[in-house]
């Protein structure tokens, strides 16, 4: 077994942890926390993948900014243990369970029978280096790259406007 | 040399993982959290053929799905806080305004 394969299977048994970790610990500020440590394996995992550029932005956009903000939002609304509480939809495992199963057969059927990859031949230039996804972001993607720009100003419009206080709620 | 197809394996648990909690989990915030997971092991599985191909169109997408995550959960969480004010919960059984 070669060294780079036992580097995958152990940052991939990691971030597997972690994500059930996400699902499956009671308390949300828990969760929170093993999503910080998945997003940390996925960066490692870009970086294998020989894209730089998007594991920096990885630790910087979800771990420096998302899970911040979702630990924020939880120590402000208070992390109570809230399963099994109130009226509980008897019927969703199930549904659960079966949308799942499909979603596994559809899955292996694709795994089993798709394509075989042989080794990469076409190496990117660099790889994922800033320079080399820059040119590419502010040439041929200029279009999509604005549109992301006017999509995050509308989205921190609304999530100003949505979260504040309304002036008869602060009297 | 890691096999392109583990990574694309390994992407598939992460995203199921992630539907379990959406489906299963009862917390918003928690909710919130495992539709990220999905996000990001699709963000996995397009860099994982980008660099099978040697082509950068997937690490493009890769970062444009970046700036739609970090939109959605800026107004995703949003919408807990305004809502957590009125009704002082994020169970969404509780949370049933819609009738039907």
């Amino acid at each position: 077994m070669s060294f780079s394969l036992l580097f995958f299977i152990v940052i991939g048994a990691i971030s597997l942890a972690a994500a059930y970790g996400v699902v499956a610990s009671n308390l949300p500020i828990h969760s929170a926390l093993f999503l910080l440590t998945h997003f940390a394996t996925l960066a490692v995992l870009y970086i294998t993948l020989d894209a730089q550029f998007l594991a920096a932005t990885q630790i910087i956009v979800y771990a420096g900014g998302i899970v911040i903000l979702i630990l924020f939002v939880i120590m402000l609304i208070g992390s109570e243990r809230i399963e099994n509480q109130g009226p509980y939809r008897t019927w969703t495992p199930y549904v659960a369970m079966f949308l799942g199963l499909i979603l596994v057969i559809t899955l292996a059927y694709s795994v089993m029978t798709g394509q075989q990859f042989g080794t990469p031949t076409l190496a990117i230039p660099d790889g994922g280096a800033p320079p080399v996804l820059g040119l590419a972001l502010f040439t041929q993607y200029i279009l999509p790259f604005e549109l992301a720009a006017v999509l995050l100003l509308v989205a921190l419009l609304g999530a100003l406007l949505l979260a504040r206080r309304s002036k008869i709620e602060t009297k | 040399m890691v096999p392109t197809n583990f990574y694309l394996i390994l992407g598939a648990m992460i995203f199921f993982i992630g539907a379990i909690g959406v489906l299963t989990r009862r917390s918003a915030l928690i909710i919130l959290m495992c539709v990220e997971m999905m996000l990001n092991s699709v963000n996995l599985t397009l860099i994982a053929l980008s660099h099978q191909w040697g082509n950068l169109n997937g690490q493009v997408f890769v970062f444009m799905i970046m700036a739609v995550a970090a939109a959605e959960v800026a107004v995703g969480l949003a919408i807990i806080i305004a809502h957590s004010r009125h009704t002082q919960t994020t169970n969404i059984d509780e949370i049933n305004l819609l009738k039907w």
